[in-house]
């Protein structure tokens, strides 16, 4: 199926989501997704952050599509012309939904760890507006421990359901879930029960935001000052396949291996993200690759590390 | 006098008990359906006859039927939606309540036209009393032979079972309302695929209103064309309106579509006319609170001066710059007394409460809304706050998964495009507007020449 895509045209197999057509155009042109994840079933269409704009319905019928469609759920015809970028309205309604998202997000990323790595940080940084109209006072929510090593910060959640989708696909009985509606609407476990469960803390990696966190890493380190090392070990219960983040010869955290969309790779399982924290665990295979874009990046490999000293005014400090 | 299809035999006394209903000519439709016409004649008779869905789409019925999906093996549902929850809605209650087997009639001749063999009535929580009222015309169905096995020696089986909601809006849409019965969160679904392809438990599935499903006993019964002759254009039939407001006989009317919206408004037969002596008409949401709310001079004639008649075609005459919609037929009158901000702060309200939170714009988009509103309401709006509840609903408009979005949006774009001076009167006169009937003692009449209109 021929898919044009802001006029690159492409090949594609019949069923391909317009999102995963554009991702094998890569570039500029691949629409941002919060809720979709490859990996997750039934995840994609609740966030709206991947609106695009169908000018050509199909070869046969070349009608646009009236609405703006959400392409990762939006499977592509032959002969289908889209518009991402090149569409002003897309572009609008993004930043439209980007506002709508931080209305009763607290803004916390200087001290939330999910800073550096965290998809909304990266779409209001691309589409955002500096101010917002709310004037009213956001939605709150308590912190909630989720088993003793998940940490549930509901104000920041986005409510994508990639985590409730991926219990049902990892577990065979989900004890989390969602609860209340509209703007109350909560991540919850069933009367505070804790998630313990092998693949548990894959949940922390399928977050987009910092909703849920990793209570062994929470304020340890910003993560650009992390090394990202690609790391494997011998598991019997999981792929053994990791990122581990180093700061000097020291394993600060480890996490599943993420693409080039802040999608996992393969899911890793608690043992391995939790107990294995010293080297000699893992045989280190080379570092981990992220996106030119990522502030990862900003501290590179071949930079010796040295003494972090910060000049401020001894009266701050 | 205008012609009466639903509310026939209303003033019958006990119609809802099976002997009573079958004596004034019940059930002979599902005897006409099974005996003598073959499940595709039914379908054809349904599209013949004009109907269009009376949830409030307009969708025409007998082309829903036709998408559904025939594959071997797989069992095919009809769901009745009778989760009646639109503000200003209240027809199909009226009507199970009083004649429940009207109902299963209908929905015995659909389900025969779709070939399903189970049908579910999704009755809204809050309807607890119809639930009784149903189960009880449906067990007599059945000991009367008109459900079940082998109905009336076709060949044909049936089973209607009543489901009840827990008091969810959103529950109304069809796909969530599946998700519902399915025993999950009623979160609708993402379109395609249609429910006619897959729906409840991933079978192809039909869901239609109560008085759709109940009228198709009728055109059966009298044939489709008989049916159309009623009407105006591309509306055609019966379509029952639940008035409500400032009018003097509030309650449920069967209009012939077609009937012009001052008739209805001031002739006795219907509403009667404005409730109290001296006090003029202000507005109309002629379809339930969804629709765009319109004013006095919009409702009773349309942008370019015909009279606005009750039917999908003339009450959105317009668009949405100068039209609304039939929706489902929730008829709110208001009188110079009313407030129309406060109006929509209530409309606002509800939808924020309402929403599924599943998609973002609507979650954070409907609260938004109904902080803005409370504000401008409660005296301390901001002059830039008015444009700000246009923009809001921009960014909702059409950005959801399911209509709830538009539905929240439409009633607030509409109420500050034809009420501007109302919103602008609450921000200049915060101290005014502390009394809350305040355009009891001064109407904004009054004001009008100091705002723009």
């Amino acid at each position: 199926m021929k898919v044009t895509i802001d006029g690159h045209t492409i090949d594609v197999e019949a069923g391909t989501t317009i999102l995963q057509a554009a991702r094998q155009i890569g570039g500029d042109l691949v629409p941002p997704a919060m809720c979709y994840h490859s990996k997750v079933d039934n995840t994609g269409g609740k966030c709206r952050v991947c609106m695009v704009k169908v000018t050509a319905g199909s070869e046969k019928d070349p009608r646009p599509m009236p609405k703006l469609v959400p392409s990762c759920v939006t499977t592509v015809q032959d002969g289908m012309v889209i518009e991402n970028i090149t569409n002003p309205q897309v572009l609008e309604a993004r930043k439209n939904v980007v506002e709508l998202l931080l209305i009763n997000h607290p803004l916390d990323c200087p001290v939330c760890d999910q800073a550096g790595e965290c998809k909304l940080q990266d779409l209001s940084y691309e589409h955002g507006i500096v101010d917002s109209e709310l004037v009213e006072d956001k939605r709150v929510f308590d912190m909630v421990d989720i088993g003793d090593k998940i940490k549930l910060h509901m104000n920041r959640c986005i409510l994508c359901y990639r985590c409730v989708y991926l219990a049902d696909q990892l577990t065979p009985e989900r004890v989390h879930g969602v609860m209340f509606r509209g703007d109350k609407a909560e991540i919850s476990t069933y009367i505070n029960k804790a998630i313990d469960n092998e693949m548990s803390g894959n949940v922390i990696d399928v977050c987009p935001v910092g909703a849920l966190t990793d209570k062994t890493f929470r304020f340890k380190s910003r993560v650009w000052f992390l090394k990202p090392m690609n790391a494997e070990r011998n598991c019997d219960k999981c792929c053994g396949k990791s990122t581990v983040w180093m700061f000097g010869d020291e394993i600060y955290r480890v996490t599943s291996r993420h693409t080039q969309y802040g999608e996992v790779e393969e899911f890793i399982c608690n043992t391995c993200r939790y107990d294995k924290k010293s080297t000699s665990d893992w045989t280190i295979t080379g570092p981990r690759d992220f996106g030119q874009a990522s502030v990862i990046n900003q501290n590179n490999y071949v930079q010796e590390l040295k003494k972090v000293v910060i000049k401020a005014d001894k009266r701050l400090l | 006098m205008g012609r009466k299809i639903i509310l026939e035999h209303y003033d019958v006394p006990n119609l809802k008990d099976y002997n009573v209903y079958r004596s004034v000519g019940g059930y002979r439709a599902v005897e006409k359906a099974l005996k003598s016409m073959t499940p595709d004649e039914v379908v054809q008779e349904v599209k013949r006859s004009g109907l269009r869905g009376r949830g409030g789409a307009g969708f025409p019925t007998g082309m829903k039927w036709s998408f559904i999906a025939k594959p071997e093996g797989k069992p095919r549902y009809l769901l009745c939606n009778a989760d009646e929850s639109e503000p200003g809605t209240f027809k199909d209650r009226y009507m199970m309540q009083y004649n429940p087997h009207f109902l299963i009639d209908g929905m015995i001749c659909s389900a025969y036209a779709l070939g399903c063999n189970t049908a579910y009535i999704y009755v809204r929580g809050e309807y607890k009393f119809i639930i009784k009222i149903l189960e009880k015309a449906i067990l007599e169905a059945k000991a009367n032979g008109w459900l079940g096995k082998n109905i009336l020696g076709s060949g044909y089986d049936l089973e209607i079972y009543v489901h009840t909601g827990a008091g969810a809006y959103i529950c109304g849409e069809e796909t969530a309302l599946i998700e519902s019965i399915e025993g999950k969160r009623g979160n609708p679904r993402i379109k395609p695929p249609f429910p006619a392809v897959s729906g409840l438990y991933g079978c192809p599935t039909v869901v239609n209103n109560v008085e759709s499903l109940a009228v198709v006993a009728w055109i059966i019964q009298n044939g489709g064309d008989e049916y159309a002759k009623i009407g105006v254009g591309n509306s055609k039939g019966t379509k029952l309106i639940s008035a409500s407001g400032n009018i003097r006989k509030p309650g449920v009317y069967e209009i012939e579509l077609g009937l012009s919206v001052e008739e209805f408004m001031y002739s006795d037969e219907y509403c009667g006319g404005m409730q109290h002596e001296g006090r003029d008409l202000k507005a109309v949401v002629a379809g339930g609170s969804s629709v765009p709310i319109l004013p006095k001079e919009l409702i009773l004639k349309t942008a370019s001066g015909e009279n606005r008649l009750m039917t999908y075609e003339s009450l959105s005459e317009g668009g949405f710059q100068t039209g609304t919609m039939l929706g489902s037929g929730g008829f709110i009158v208001y009188d110079e007394a009313a407030c129309i901000v406060r109006n929509t702060w209530n409309f606002s309200r509800f939808y924020h409460h309402e929403s599924c939170g599943q998609c973002s714009p609507c979650r954070e988009g409907t609260g938004w809304l109904e902080k803005v509103l409370h504000r401008v309401e409660h005296g301390t709006g901001r002059w830039a706050d008015i444009d700000l509840l246009v923009e809001i609903t921009k960014k909702i408009e059409g950005n959801t998964i399911c209509p709830f979005g538009d539905a929240a949006s439409w009633p607030v774009a509409s109420a500050v495009r034809h009420f501007r001076h109302e919103f602008e009167y609450h921000v200049r006169f915060p101290e005014k507007i502390k009394n809350r009937e305040h355009f009891a003692s001064e109407p904004m009449r009054l004001f009008i020449n100091e705002f723009v209109k």
